[in-house]
């Protein structure tokens, strides 16, 4: 009686609260790879003849030429991104302008080169930017990359102008009017007080976008530019079209990004969470 | 018809602007047949990823923290990789390790195709991103909600179905929303792997008629076209769900 009484009673277990969320640690990350690595690595073993290289041979023996097209696609991402943020920066602060025909342009721009497609854009730079620029006596060549670089950075621009609008948004108007009252210009008042503010809130949405532009260098190698996608194509060639490679081969890709951005992508988060606000 | 081809014929000869996408009849054809590829991928990819995005997130949910890791790494790695590559993972790696299928003309095909492969691999791409944003929305919904199901003796499952999903849908909208429309751009992935969507037809066409100028003008505001349907289909349904008392705008 006691105990179906305690049993009548009890307080069902808490199924519906939330769980806590999971932190991913590198072990996981080091046993998956395990996991996928030695099964293959003995039937690789096996089926090694004389003729037939194995595929961990082989991809050890192009890791030094893809790590090259690897760290073309690092620096394509720096330029890219350093002339976006140039730009976007200028474009931000067009679009908080007091007249009204500079921010219908900007606005215009930004959501132009949002909406459209990234390889979209990137053809668009290829077809329509000349090879070579002729300002006064000087000739610049424009080599593809190049090309792809400034193709690139038009929606890290537009992205970046948006950020900062965003940030600039988001700070109390109290700040405004207390540079205002202290007889700072509007320039002044953008410049030095208004926009260092916004650094911090800004560094998290724009580490997300260099992370998206990470990702978005590999489309270059549609357009043509040697690196690590093509690369990767040509190893394939080079190899005689072996089928079997293939995987291995783009796996091997997808794990340098990641290992690339993943730890991007955690310093991001953790910066959100330390300039978080609560409002 | 026939008299707005003329015009654009009548267009070419005069300024040099040449749109033979609307007064060829070849070009044409293969012009709109992009353009239906590009809308039949948006649409898959877009629904495959929502599914995706809700089965995610209740497994994230989940009292078993292997599950859990095994979501959170399924997310991890989509997000930080880039989509082009798991692509060619996906349509070159994955596809010659499957066996090959006999063709009605007695030839061999890849069990599964182009454009499959682009389904299914932009779908688990984007999926990856909808269920962190669906989680946000689950996270969203007040402890008293979630207590009061409980205390009316919902299960785990019907609850998520019934109370939790609907309310957390409603609140992740903008940030789903967002999340779509990076997915419709990224269908232009499909022709890196030559699934004859709108990018690809429209590279055919300006190797034929070497206007690439115009076509990428028409590209362009097709692309901006889809996404303000897109945005405005969303804001359709955004408003057809207001609950009241919890308008934000």
């Amino acid at each position: 009686m006691e105990v179906l009484h305690r049993s009548a009673f009890r307080m069902p277990p808490a199924h519906l609260a939330p769980v806590p969320p999971v932190r991913l640690r590198a072990w996981f990350g080091l046993v998956l790879i395990a996991l996928i690595v030695l099964p293959a690595a003995f039937a690789d073993a096996a089926a090694t003849t004389a003729g037939r290289a194995g595929i961990f041979a082989t991809l050890a023996r192009w890791t030094p030429l893809l790590l090259r097209g690897f760290g073309f696609n690092i620096l394509i991402s720096f330029v890219a991104m350093t002339i976006g943020t140039a730009l976007g920066a200028f474009l931000g602060i067009g679009l908080i302008s007091l007249s009204r025909p500079i921010r219908q342009v900007s606005w215009t721009l930004t959501q132009f080169f949002r909406n459209a497609p990234w390889l979209v854009l990137l053809f668009f730079a290829m077809f329509m930017l000349p090879f070579q620029l002729r300002i006064g006596g000087l000739l610049i060549p424009l080599p593809d990359w190049m090309k792809a670089v400034i193709g690139l950075s038009l929606p890290v621009m537009a992205n970046v102008g948006e950020i900062v609008r965003g940030a600039v948004l988001s700070i109390p108007s109290g700040q405004w009017e207390a540079a205002e009252s202290l007889a700072f210009s509007r320039h002044q008042q953008i410049w030095t007080i208004i926009l260092p503010q916004c650094v911090k809130r800004m560094l998290p949405p724009w580490m997300n976008l260099y992370a998206i532009l990470t990702m978005s260098t590999v489309l270059a190698s549609i357009v043509g530019v040697n690196e690590v996608m093509t690369l990767a194509g040509q190893v394939e060639a080079a190899e005689g079209g072996r089928t079997d490679l293939l995987a291995p081969l783009y796996g091997w890709i997808l794990l340098w990004f990641f290992l690339y951005s993943y730890p991007i992508a955690r310093l991001t988060l953790w910066l959100e969470r330390r300039y978080h606000v609560e409002i | 018809m026939n008299a707005v081809a003329a015009w654009f014929r009548q267009l070419y000869q005069t300024t040099g602007i040449n749109l033979p996408i609307i007064y060829d009849p070849f070009d044409r054809a293969r012009f709109l047949r992009g353009l239906d590829m590009t809308i039949e991928l948006s649409v898959i990819t877009i629904l495959a990823s929502i599914v995706i995005g809700i089965v995610g997130a209740w497994l994230q949910g989940s009292r078993l923290v292997w599950t859990r890791r095994i979501m959170q790494g399924y997310i991890q790695v989509f997000r930080n990789t880039p989509p082009l590559v798991q692509l060619y993972f996906f349509y070159f790696g994955l596809s010659a390790l499957l066996p090959l299928r006999k063709t009605s003309y007695g030839t061999t095909a890849p069990l599964i195709g182009g454009f499959a492969w682009v389904c299914i691999s932009l779908s688990f791409f984007a999926g990856a991103f909808n269920v962190e944003i669906f989680r946000s929305g689950i996270e969203a919904v007040p402890r008293s909600t979630r207590e009061a199901a409980e205390a009316l003796g919902y299960s785990r499952l019907k609850a998520y179905i019934h109370v939790i999903l609907p309310l957390a849908f409603r609140v992740c909208l903008p940030a789903l929303n967002n999340n779509l429309v990076n997915l419709i751009k990224t269908t232009t992935l499909a022709y890196a792997v030559a699934v004859p969507e709108l990018l690809y037809v429209s590279a055919q066409i300006w190797s034929d008629d070497t206007n690439v100028p115009e076509m990428m003008v028409v590209l362009l505001i097709i692309y901006v076209g889809l996404v303000g349907l897109l945005v405005y289909i969303m804001h359709k349904v955004e408003h057809a769900l207001r609950m009241p008392g919890y308008s934000r705008v």
